[in-house]
């Protein structure tokens, strides 16, 4: 068997050595009654035939890379250098785990030094730590955060949070006692507008929860919003588009004080929802309240510097109740994606990916506004995605866009019922000028 | 911009240009901060072919992005010299026990990075996504199997995020069967620190449940901390012993007795795969470890994925989305649940870890996942019958995938299990798990897995018994371990003591005076 070496004679002489007659005497201890049940799964079989019907399997679904592609509401279709793959799939990176023994895992530890610095970069923030799952419980973990910092239990969240991550919040909370206030969505005169969010603060506030850009890609001046949380002692947190910071005003340029983000669009695969990792990032004051792994730097006794585990005692496995979060496995290959793709960009060539996708959602946004019976809610400005009203329901228009290997915007009806009519639609730099006049030509074509 | 992140170039050695203020004489790889030149791009996009829109009001724009500068023969030069810098399961042998560092089957990867998988987005039309349903589908039907339960969900992102998934549903039920007096959660001693830290995150008091003299859970003490009170035992099964608890089933009835639930930690699941079905030893919810027991690369940490299977009257409080067959046996994701927990993260699953974990399911078949676990449980018990002579044995009966073994022996010759950790790296193996489980003095947790051929078991116990030899007649050597890595042993608590967490740059002092314990290379994940 490819994957367990040992032979018969192997296994007869180890088991000579324990003392047991066979491998079965070694499960004694399972009680008889429920010992070696037949497992109902099929006979293994060998990698060409089993690659054969996985590939099949890959060969029955129509992804969005292969598609001009107009989806995005979170998941992103970008650029990924060629280097990044080439080099997360080393199997030195690959097969290794958490960096418990320093001295044999510098590669691990001082790329995660990297991520944290990057991060804190390009969020202009004091201290980041070493990533969460993804963006979604990132921000839950930055609302449990603010609540220990506060000591406060109301929330508010801006309606224009993606509203899986507000899900993802309700689930954290639930247990808590957190009153969870949300700002609403409406469509006035032609355009979208959100409550304001410094509307619902009060004295009770632990935090204020807004995104940009919006989840409908809308961005916003967050200066007011900053002094209204000062004036009634509530923190500022932020989630934001980490690819968009190639171009806007950073978190930490708004006087956030926890900032979050998905490194999806910094070369990680879409791959159906995840594994991606999430950025979670404060002020200095604040590290000792950070949930996660966070790698900090020390010497030998020799002075050569490399890195370590550090401020561990906020963590379940020294603290256990006491942690500042149960989470344990962390996505450092997947931080090591955003710290290459970063790498690789620098400083010109993010904000290029930024602007390309800002041209091509304006341009796209332009030439559909133009059409008869389609409107732009999105005011602006907005960075590279809008939502679009159009005289036929998003589904049935999706429909015959996919029908010409097209892929539509998202229909807001699952999350925003008012908005059924509607869908939010994404450009990236993937796009091309003849993407967006396929669109077009599809879009004006009567059902 | 960036020429102001160059102020802390690392010299090579020998240079006569090193800054008189820096302690190191050198570093194993310098940081990209360091490396950077400004005017250097590693990626070039193409311009857009669209007329320009003008770009928003300054004052939403950022000014300066302080990123490095590089070309990208650097960047791949920086990365594969950092790689080289890690022990992995692809050099060498990997015992970290309670984290089942096994070989992954190349294959997996191959599978995932498949366009018709990498390339979905998560809110592609069902119609567009079969192949990825299906698959989930049938994962979920697998692991269904080999644990027992009636139903999984795929969501969690890693074991402790199954853990609070596991542990919302435990008490979406007591809620909704107007029980609402369960304010605890029993966990035994020897538990990992997620089980405590999760119990406190779903709002419950952790109490801890001692083990008796065999490592089992102490059944009385037991009994008398059950009462109206309890929701849930959170027991992991094996246990973090490397035993598998001699009174299973006396535990799991005596928790239902009083109404609660047992929690399942299937942490390592690896020794139970056609073993026995968590579900038929009295399990109520279990999470399965995807990047432990199915053979996920691990990455340095993760990613993980963290399924958890439920008995059927659970299925309803299952967290959004779930996949359902329809009767013309198309697949589509139900949002549409009213007693579901609600969503534990935004966009469904870690799909890339369940595309390996299926194909490795596959590969092996149910024969090949019990020969899986025959081989893990044969081989530690091949390390436990030859390093008794060496080290003590705290539980001396058959363990299952790891063996657990106590320094203390070494530690009264002048030798910490630290020590004896750090000499195994001079021997060329990653050591164990060490200090852990904490109701052990001096713990060596070792898993060695199924994958490892036994002239490799055969030199780890040569490199053990060495040490212990070495450690009985001159410890100076092992305090003195590791000799011969990139750097030697790091000053944990002065990092904990003034964290430097990010790259310095002129313009940003050290984070400075924030006090942290440090803890000492501890803990499985």
């Amino acid at each position: 068997m490819p994957f367990v070496p040992t032979t018969d004679a192997e296994r007869a002489a180890m088991l000579a050595r324990i003392g047991a007659r066979s491998t079965d005497e070694l499960f004694e201890v399972i009680p008889p009654a429920v010992r070696f049940p037949a497992l109902d799964l099929p006979p293994g079989e060998s990698e060409l035939t089993i690659a054969r019907g996985v590939r099949a399997l890959a060969g029955a679904n129509r992804p969005a890379a292969d598609m001009a592609c107009f989806l995005g509401a979170g998941a992103y279709h970008h650029y990924v250098p060629a280097a990044v793959r080439a080099l997360t799939s080393r199997g030195e990176f690959l097969t290794s785990y958490t960096p418990y023994q320093p001295e044999i895992s510098q590669g691990t530890l001082q790329t995660t030094f990297e991520f944290q610095s990057l991060v804190c970069d390009l969020l202009d923030m004091d201290v980041a730590n070493a990533g969460m799952y993804d963006g979604s419980t990132a921000l839950a973990e930055a609302v449990l955060m603010a609540e220990r910092i506060t000591r406060r239990s109301r929330v508010v969240l801006a309606g224009g949070v993606h509203p899986e991550y507000r899900n993802v919040v309700a689930t954290y909370v639930a247990e808590r006692g957190t009153e969870l206030v949300t700002g609403d969505v409406a469509v006035v005169g032609g355009l979208l507008r959100e409550a304001e969010p410094a509307d619902l603060l009060d004295e009770q506030t632990a935090c204020c929860v807004v995104q940009q850009p919006s989840f409908f890609g809308r961005i916003s001046d967050w200066a007011a919003l900053r002094a209204a949380c000062d004036r009634v002692g509530a923190l500022l947190v932020m989630v934001c588009n980490p690819l968009a910071l190639g171009l806007l005003k950073p978190p930490g340029g708004w006087g956030t004080d926890i900032a979050v983000a998905d490194a999806q669009p910094l070369g990680i695969a879409m791959e159906y929802g995840g594994p991606w990792v999430g950025m979670m990032a404060t002020r200095e004051k604040y590290v000792r309240q950070l949930p996660g792994r966070i790698a900090g730097e020390a010497y030998d006794a020799v002075g050569r510097r490399g890195y370590v585990l550090t401020l561990q005692a906020r963590e379940q496995h020294i603290r256990r109740e006491k942690a500042t979060s149960n989470i344990c496995t962390s996505q450092a290959l997947l931080a090591l994606h955003a710290t290459i793709y970063l790498s690789l960009l620098g400083p010109d060539g993010l904000r290029q990916a930024a602007e390309s996708c800002y041209q091509y959602a304006h341009y796209a946004a332009t030439e559909i506004a133009r059409l008869p019976g389609y409107a732009v809610l999105t005011p602006e400005p907005f960075f590279h995605e809008f939502v679009v009203r159009g005289p036929d329901s998003p589904e049935a228009l999706n429909r015959r866009l996919l029908a010409e290997h097209l892929l539509g915007g998202l229909p807001l009806g699952r999350f925003y019922p008012a908005l059924a009519d509607c869908a939010l639609y994404c450009c990236t730099e993937m796009n091309t000028r003849a993407d967006i006049e396929k669109l077009i030509c599809v879009l004006s074509e009567q059902s | 911009m960036t020429s102001r992140l160059n102020g802390h170039a690392t010299a090579p050695p020998g240079s006569e240009h090193r800054e008189p203020a820096e302690r190191l004489p050198h570093a194993p790889e310098p940081l990209l901060s360091e490396l950077s030149v400004a005017g250097r791009e590693g990626q070039h996009l193409p311009a857009p072919d669209v007329p320009a829109s003008g770009l928003p009001d300054a004052g939403l724009l950022r000014d300066g992005l302080p990123l490095p500068e590089l070309s990208e023969p650097e960047v791949v030069r920086h990365f594969t010299r950092l790689s080289q810098l890690n022990y992995a399961v692809d050099t060498g042998f990997y015992p970290l026990g309670s984290c089942t560092m096994k070989y992954n089957p190349k294959i997996d990867d191959e599978m995932a990075a498949l366009s018709g998988f990498a390339g979905l987005h998560p809110y592609q039309p069902a119609e567009t996504v079969q192949g990825a349903l299906r698959l989930m589908w049938e994962l979920e039907r697998a692991l269904a199997a080999i644990t027992g339960f009636a139903a999984v969900t795929l969501q969690p992102a890693a074991g402790a995020h199954g853990e609070l998934t596991g542990m919302l549903m435990i008490r979406a039920h007591h809620l909704a069967r107007g029980d609402t007096r369960r304010r605890r959660v029993l966990v035994p001693d020897s538990a990992h620190g997620t089980n405590p830290a999760t119990a406190a995150m779903c709002g419950y008091e952790a109490v801890t449940v001692p083990s008796d003299a065999r490592g089992n859970v102490d059944l009385t003490a037991l009994r008398g901390l059950l009462g109206p009170d309890v929701a849930a035992l959170m027991i992991t099964v094996p246990s973090t012993l490397g035993l598998f608890d001699e009174h299973m089933l006396e535990v799991t009835a005596a928790v239902h007795e009083t109404g609660a639930l047992v929690y399942g930690d299937g942490a390592n699941l690896n020794a139970l795969l056609g073993i026995a079905r968590p579900a038929d030893l009295g399990l109520d919810v279990l999470h399965i470890n995807l990047h432990k027991t199915f053979a996920q690369p691990h990455g340095g940490g993760g990613p993980g994925a963290g399924p958890v299977a439920v008995r059927a009257d659970l299925e309803p409080y299952l967290p959004l989305p779930v996949v359902r067959r329809r009767p013309d046996e198309t697949y589509d994701l139900d949002y549409i649940r009213p007693h579901s927990i609600g969503q534990v993260r935004a966009f469904g699953t870690h799909f890339g870890v369940l595309v390996r974990a299926y194909t490795y399911i596959r590969l092996l078949g149910g024969d090949g996942l019990r020969r899986v676990s025959e081989a893990a449980v044969l081989h530690a018990n091949y390390l436990r019958a030859v390093l008794r002579e060496w080290y003590d044995v705290p539980y001396d009966r058959p363990c299952m995938h790891e063996v657990l073994l106590s320094g203390r022996r070494q530690k009264a010759q002048g030798a910490r299990t630290l020590d004896v950790a750090k000499r195994l790296i001079d021997y060329g193996f990653h050591p164990p798990t060490i200090y852990f489980p904490l109701v052990v003095d001096e713990a060596l947790m070792i898993e060695p897995t199924e994958t490892e051929a036994k002239p490799t078991l055969d030199a780890f116990i040569a490199a053990m018994a060495a040490i212990a030899v070495e450690a009985a007649r001159a410890p100076a050597v092992l305090h003195a371990a590791p000799h011969d890595t990139p750097v030697g042993r790091l000053d944990e608590a002065s990092a904990a003591r003034q964290p430097v967490l990010r790259w310095r740059r002129a313009d940003a002092p050290a984070l400075a005076g924030t006090a942290g314990a440090s803890a000492v290379g501890t803990a499985k994940a």
